[in-house]
């Protein structure tokens, strides 16, 4: 399961971040990191970008974006 | 006495780690605001006495990392390596401790003295974090101090210890490093020998920091490396990319991605040395604001209503001063007028400088209340979800969700949203936004609509208009699109953004933000538009054609003895009318001599040599000159028009009739509008753009590409109407 698939209110653990490599090391950087949980909590009214919770603080990031994060379930 | 000792301080940290609020604590009111070199990131430096010690704080751009993701990253890491402060503060995020630490860790590696702030910790009690202050400085050998920063909490105990570390400190001990995993210490390790063997020409830099950012494949470091070791860099540059194929063959990934987890490892296991966590419930204020503030429903309702009633403050109550000043200008040229003996002087002084600068400095009130807003936006932490809701919109246009609000602003004036353009972090989007911003059709310039549309199309104006504006956004995001994949291509910069906690804003800072900026623009562009004015203004004086006056002198005397001679014995009445159609008269011939001498100025003959240039989108050479002096504001397009023409009432009727009279059609007052809208914004706007870009080059491009787009526009509306079969 993708993040970007996942829906408002659902929980998970990161599998896995891919992406290209300074994306991917950000991503890294911000804390997106294997076997970190994460919290959806909202869409954007236009549907992009989402919010999700990590390590307690809010993040935000495009669904495009949010492709490349490979979730598994909590 | 001892002379004072100066010591150079730079605060890192990440962004919303509270890193601003600290400076401001330190160095209260005695901050410079102005740009990093060569680059468009905002440097803040302040100065502070304490002790016997002049303290320099340097304000580096908040970043969750030193790699060279960013330009704010490469500035900061650049700082730290060239002008080797005597002390890096970093500030901690007690609340966010993990991620805090990222960068700690690479300011260890970089081998600075280095001391930890941890900030709020009030925020991480809330969460029911508690940090074990002395266990993370005896793990990382690092003195680590709590501050408050809302609430000014601990910067004296702050300044004590920066100068203690100064004094005393020693780079940390190697076995407190980050250790990476063996297979990749033994390249680092292999690659740093080799820096080693050269070090006899004095390397500046860490060695093995330099072969870890060697590894990692850090372009900067191999650029400053081939630069410091010239041809004996080549050797070093092959044995590591080597280390870098054995490594990634090894775990089948990239080396700085698995020093990016293994760092977290690290970090890790020193957070889960010194951290408690309570089992205190915690309530998260910030989530439940946003429940409303980005909700689905309401939140852009919300968000209009907050854009709305800062368009209101700033335009609307910014009136109210702006006709103030507006007065107090022009109480100072009458008073000029009135001491200065007539002629040169006077007319530079009253008609070049005042009006010229007065015409900035309306501007003012506009940029204060803007800025304030802005600083409240950001302070509360609403900014990013100002961001967040309209990302998705600005993305269309290969923007960011931030530039909505700078955008928005140039329909008010493109100066001070220019100027907001400062509120985003990545270089490439600031300079796009600043690009197409221009054609966010100003005030200043509707009041030409108003003209033009009113004169030529009647009853239609109101559309007419309307359809400008929205040339001027579709045009915007056909060329922002078009620059995003040209010239302003390259890493695409990831959305990742924090949404930071709501935070009380403190008025302390919001006051400073403002007084800074709005400072910066009274300074830099004072200068840049004074020159400007007193240009234009000796461009429209000169040649002073003494024929020309002595031609009109003579007309002007024969006019009084004609109006002198007559009926001697008239009625009182008779006397008066006469009078009065003296007065007229001498008036009509005042109007056409000044519109010889302008026809006849440096301006008028720069008008008249690209009148052919302009006559292909229907616009003449009277046209031509209005549109120059438009440059120093584009309400001047009015009066140049109104002088021009002779007309000679002062109303906008007396010049439409005269425009009429001369030739031009609707199809050529539409296109003359796109020009308006399009060609290179007024002088004001030119020095924003110079400041914020920091660069002549984008500047100049700005100017340029403007321009050209404006008459490939009016050609195409002119040419195209006329075989379409507009008039």
């Amino acid at each position: 399961m993708l993040l970007s698939e996942m829906k408002e209110g659902q929980e998970g653990v990161i599998a896995k971040v891919g992406g290209a490599g300074a994306f991917r090391r950000r991503l890294l950087e911000m804390g997106f990191l294997k076997g970190a949980s994460l919290f959806v909590e909202k869409y954007a009214p236009l549907k992009d970008p989402l919010e999700v919770t990590l390590n307690g603080c809010h993040v935000s990031l495009r669904v495009e974006e949010a492709a490349h994060i490979v979730m598994e379930d909590a | 006495m001892a002379a004072r000792k100066k010591l150079t301080i730079a605060l890192a940290g990440n962004p919303n780690s509270g890193k601003t609020t600290t400076f401001n604590n330190i160095t209260g009111t005695r901050q410079k605001v102005g740009n990093w070199p060569g680059v468009t990131v905002e440097k803040k430096e302040g100065h502070v006495r304490f002790g016997d010690y002049d303290l320099t704080v340097v304000d580096l751009p908040g970043t969750y990392s030193l790699t060279t993701f960013s330009i704010e990253e490469i500035v900061a890491r650049n700082f730290i390596l060239e002008n080797r402060p005597d002390v890096v503060v970093d500030i901690i995020d007690s609340s966010n401790l993990d991620r805090s630490l990222y960068l700690a860790t690479q300011l260890r590696e970089l081998d600075a003295k280095v001391l930890f702030v941890l900030n709020m910790a009030d925020l991480a009690k809330d969460k029911g974090i508690v940090i074990d202050e002395e266990k993370l400085s005896s793990l990382l050998e690092v003195p680590v101090i709590s501050t408050v920063g809302n609430r000014n909490e601990g910067t004296a105990e702050l300044l004590k210890n920066i100068i203690q570390v100064a004094e005393t400190g020693q780079g940390p001990r190697a076995e407190r490093r980050v250790r990476y995993s063996r297979d990749i210490e033994d390249g680092v390790a292999v690659v740093r020998d080799l820096l080693q063997a050269v070090e006899d020409k004095d390397f500046p830099y860490n060695p093995r920091w330099t072969a870890i950012k060697l590894i990692e494949d850090d372009e900067v470091v191999r650029d400053m490396a081939v630069k410091a070791l010239g041809d004996k860099a080549g050797p070093i540059l092959e044995e590591t990319a080597r280390q870098r194929e054995r490594i990634s063959n090894l775990f089948d990934d990239e080396p700085e991605i698995l020093m990016t987890e293994q760092r977290y490892g690290f970090i890790a296991g020193i957070v889960r040395e010194v951290v408690k966590r309570s089992s205190i419930k915690r309530v998260d204020v910030s989530r439940n604001i946003d429940l409303l503030l980005t909700n689905r429903i309401l939140g852009f309702p919300i968000f209009f209503f907050f854009i709305w009633a800062m368009f209101q403050l700033t335009f609307t109550l910014g009136a109210y001063p702006q006709a103030w000043i507006e007065h107090g200008v022009e109480l100072l040229s009458l008073g000029m007028t009135r001491i200065l003996p007539s002629g040169m002087i006077q007319d530079l002084v009253v008609n070049g400088i005042i009006a010229g600068v007065g015409s900035v400095l309306v501007f003012l009130p506009n940029i204060l209340i803007l800025f304030f807003c802005i600083a409240l936006f950001e302070d509360t932490g609403y900014m990013a979800r100002a961001a967040f809701l309209m990302d998705k919109v600005m993305h269309l246009v290969g923007l960011h969700g931030k530039s909505f609000i700078p955008m928005l602003m140039g329909f008010g004036c493109n100066v001070p949203a220019i100027m907001a353009a400062r509120t985003l972090e990545n270089e490439k989007d600031r300079i796009l936004t600043i690009l197409i911003n221009p054609f966010m059709s100003c005030s200043a310039r509707l009041p030409v609509y108003v003209l033009l549309a009113g004169a030529f199309f009647a009853e239609k104006a109101g559309t007419v208009i309307f359809s400008i504006y929205l040339l001027g956004i579709v045009l915007a995001i056909v060329m922002g699109r078009i620059f995003r994949n040209t010239l302003l291509k390259g890493s695409v910069a990831p959305f990742v953004m924090e949404l930071p906690p709501y935070r009380a804003p403190m008025i302390k800072s919001l006051m400073i933000h403002m007084w800074d900026r709005s400072k910066m623009f009274l300074k830099k562009m004072g200068g840049v538009i004074l020159v400007g004015s007193i240009i234009v203004w000796a461009l429209s004086t000169f040649p002073n054609d003494p024929q020309l006056a002595r031609q009109y002198e003579i007309k002007r005397q024969q006019m009084e003895k004609t109006f002198a001679v007559r009926k001697p014995d008239a009625s009182r009445q008779a006397v008066k009318v006469r009078e009065m159609e003296k007065d007229k008269a001498l008036a009509a011939l005042e109007i056409e001599y000044t519109a010889a001498a302008k026809e006849n100025s440096y301006l008028g003959r720069i008008g008249r040599f690209f009148g052919p240039v302009f006559a292909p989108v229907g616009i003449d050479w009277k046209g031509g000159v209005a549109l120059f002096t438009g440059f120093v504001a584009k309400e001047i397009v009015i009066s140049t028009l109104g002088v021009l023409h002779a007309t000679k009432d002062d109303t906008d009727q007396g010049l439409a009739d005269a425009m009429k009279k001369s030739g031009m059609t609707p199809l050529s007052a539409f296109s003359m509008m796109a020009f308006i809208l399009l060609y290179v914004p007024c002088i004001a706007t030119v020095s924003a753009i110079k400041q914020e870009t920091n660069s002549w080059k984008w500047t100049a491009f700005s100017i340029g590409y403007s321009t050209t787009l404006a008459w490939v526009v009016a050609f195409i509306i002119y040419q195209g109407g006329q075989l379409l079969g507009f008039a």
